[in-house]
C-alpha cells in the first residue's frame, strides 16, 4: 500500500503544536494518499488523542472518510491507492506492509454510516467477531456479549429478545447493535463514519449519548455532515478541504473562533 | 467578510443588525433629550424621554426575539455566533442607557422649581458632550464593524471617568462645605453618576464588538492589552 513521493509541496502547514493533547494515540506524520493519479489527502499532520471524540468535518470529497479509513487499512480493499507518510497507532506503524491487517481491525473498529447487522441474531451478531478471534467458554461468550450490549446502551431494550434476529431492530438499534458488535472485541480506537446519518433525530441523540459514555474507555473519531453534531459530541475538531488539513483544535475553540478563513466559511455556511 | 450561502440568513442577521442601530439611534436622542431636559430644568424634554423609553424596551424585545429565532433556527457559529450574542448583549446595554437617561430626566423634573444656577452646569456638559461623543462613536463602530475603532473608543472613556471624578470630588467638597442648594448639587452628583454609567455601557457594546469580529473578550482587560 505504501509508496514514496518525494515531488509534495505543502501549500499550508497547519501547526497543531498548541492543541492540548496529553495523550496521543495516533499520530500522522506527512500523509498523502492517491487514488491512481487522483491526489486525495495531502501532507495530513496531525494527532488523534486518546480517550477522546476528535469530529472530521468538510464538505464531500475533502478526504475526511478517506483519513478515517486509513487508521484501520480499510483502503487496502481499493485498487490503485497509493500513499506516502505514515501513520502509528501507539508508536506502531500501522501502515507497514508487514502488518497483521485482521489484528490492525481489531485494536481500531469502525461503524458505517448505514447500520449493517448481519443476518443473525442479536446475540451472533454480538458475537461474531468475539468468535473470530478465538474460542471462549460459552459463559464467557455470554458475560462479553452482555457487557457489549450495555456499553452500547441497548442491553434494557434487547434483553428478552436476544435469540431474534437482528434485522428486526429498529434503525437506531441495529446501529447501536453494531456498535455492541464493534466494542465487543476490545478495540482502543472507534472509527464512527457518519453513524447517525441514516437514523432519526432520537435514534441520533441516543447515537451521540452513547459516543459520550463510549470515550470513557476507547479513542473515538468520527467523520460528519452534520455540524451541530461534531460541536456537540467531539472533543477535538479538524477540518479538512480539499484534501488537506486545514484547521485542527479544541471544538470548543474551531467553532466559536475558528483561527482559519476557510473553517471560518465552511462552518458559517459562506461556501459557495 | 463573504455572505452566506442561505441569503435568508443574510437577510435574517442583517434585520437584526439594523434593529441595533436603529435603537442605538433613539437612545442617543434620548441622551441628548436628558442633557436638554436637565440643564434647562425642562419638564417637556423628560415627559419625551419616557415616551421614548417604551419604543426603546419594545425595541430590546423585538431584538431578542430575532436573534432567539437565528440561534433556534440557524445555530449559527463562529463569527455569526458571536455577532448574535454580542447584538444581544449591546441591546441590553443600549436599554440600560435608556434607563438611565430617563433617570436623569426624572431628576430635571425634580428641579423644575428651582432657577437654572449660574455655571450653567458647565462641568456636567462637558461630561454630557463627552458621553454623548463616545456613544455616538461606539454606534459608529457597531454599524461598520469595526474593532479598532471599538478599541479607540474603549480608551476614550478614561477621560469620561476624570470628568466624572473631578465633578465629584467638587461636589462633595461643596457638600462638607455646606451650601444652600443641596438639591441641585445631590442631582448634579446623580447626573454624573449616570453619565458615568452611560459610558460604561458605550464602552461595553465596544468589548461585544471587539468580541464579534476577533473573538477576543476583551472584558475586564488593560486597554493597554487589547491592540
Amino acid at each position: 500500500m505504501t509508496e514514496q513521493h518525494s515531488d509534495l509541496t505543502s501549500e499550508e502547514v497547519v501547526d497543531t503544536s498548541e492543541v492540548p493533547i496529553t495523550d496521543p494515540r495516533l499520530r500522522v506524520r506527512d500523509f498523502s494518499l492517491w487514488y491512481g493519479q487522483d491526489t486525495a489527502l495531502r501532507n495530513v499532520n496531525m494527532v488523534v488523542p486518546g480517550q477522546q471524540v476528535t469530529a472530521f468535518i468538510g464538505p464531500s470529497g475533502c478526504g475526511k472518510s478517506t483519513l478515517l479509513r486509513c487508521f484501520n487499512r480499510m483502503n487496502d480493499l481499493i485498487p490503485d491507492v497509493t500513499t506516502a507518510g505514515t501513520i502509528s497507532l501507539d508508536g506502531q506503524d500501522i501502515l507497514s506492509p508487514s502488518l497483521d491487517v485482521s489484528q490492525l481491525r481489531q485494536r481500531v473498529g469502525m461503524v458505517f454510516q448505514r447500520p449493517n447487522p448481519f443476518p443473525k441474531s442479536v446475540f451472533e451478531n454480538v458475537a461474531f467477531g468475539l468468535r473470530l478471534h478465538g474460542k471462549l467458554p460459552q459463559s464467557e461468550l455470554e458475560d462479553r456479549v452482555e457487557s457489549a450490549l450495555r456499553r452500547a446502551a441497548l442491553w434494557d431494550e434487547v434483553k428478552d429478545r436476544l435469540s431474534d434476529s437482528a434485522l428486526g431492530l429498529s434503525g437506531g438499534q441495529q446501529q447501536r447493535l453494531v456498535i455492541a458488535r464493534a466494542i465487543a472485541v476490545e478495540p482502543q480506537v472507534l472509527l464512527l463514519d457518519e453513524p447517525a446519518s441514516a437514523l432519526d433525530p432520537i435514534s441520533t441523540l441516543k447515537i451521540e449519548e452513547l459516543i459520550s459514555q463510549l470515550k470513557l474507555d476507547y479513542t473515538i473519531v468520527i467523520v460528519t455532515h452534520n455540524m451541530q453534531q461534531a460541536a456537540r459530541v467531539s472533543d477535538f475538531t479538524a477540518f479538512l478541504y480539499l484534501g488537506e488539513l486545514v484547521e485542527f483544535g479544541l471544538t470548543e475553540a474551531v467553532f466559536t473562533n475558528p483561527q482559519k478563513q476557510r473553517t471560518e466559511d465552511y462552518i458559517t455556511g459562506r461556501y459557495g | 467578510m463573504n455572505r452566506h450561502i442561505s441569503g435568508q440568513f443574510d437577510s435574517e442577521m442583517d434585520s437584526a443588525k439594523r434593529l441595533l442601530i436603529e435603537m442605538g439611534a433613539l437612545v442617543e436622542q434620548q441622551l441628548a433629550d436628558a442633557g436638554e431636559a436637565f440643564f434647562r430644568h425642562s419638564d417637556e424634554s423628560a415627559s419625551r424621554i419616557s415616551e421614548v423609553e417604551d419604543q426603546v424596551n419594545t425595541m430590546e424585545k423585538r431584538l431578542d426575539d430575532a436573534c432567539v429565532q437565528i440561534i433556534a433556527l440557524r445555530q449559527p457559529t463562529a463569527t455569526d455566533l458571536r455577532t448574535m450574542i454580542s447584538v444581544m448583549r449591546s441591546s441590553t446595554d443600549l436599554e440600560r442607557i435608556g434607563d438611565e437617561a430617563e433617570k436623569i430626566a426624572k431628576l430635571a423634573r425634580k428641579l423644575a422649581r428651582h432657577p437654572v444656577p449660574g455655571d450653567q452646569y458647565s462641568d456636567l456638559r462637558k461630561l454630557h458632550a463627552a458621553v454623548e461623543a463616545l456613544l455616538f462613536e461606539a454606534l459608529d463602530a457597531v454599524g461598520r464593524g469595526d474593532a479598532d475603532k471599538a478599541l479607540r473608543v474603549i480608551a476614550m472613556d478614561a477621560a469620561v471617568d476624570e470628568l466624572y471624578r473631578a465633578i465629584h470630588e467638587e461636589r462633595a467638597r461643596s457638600l462638607a462645605e455646606g451650601v444652600d442648594n443641596v438639591d441641585i448639587v445631590l442631582a448634579v452628583l446623580w447626573a454624573a453618576r449616570g453619565l458615568e454609567r452611560i459610558g460604561d455601557h458605550a464602552k461595553n457594546i465596544c468589548e461585544y464588538i471587539v468580541y464579534a469580529v476577533r473573538g477576543k473578550d476583551v472584558r475586564h482587560s488593560g486597554v493597554s492589552r487589547l491592540s
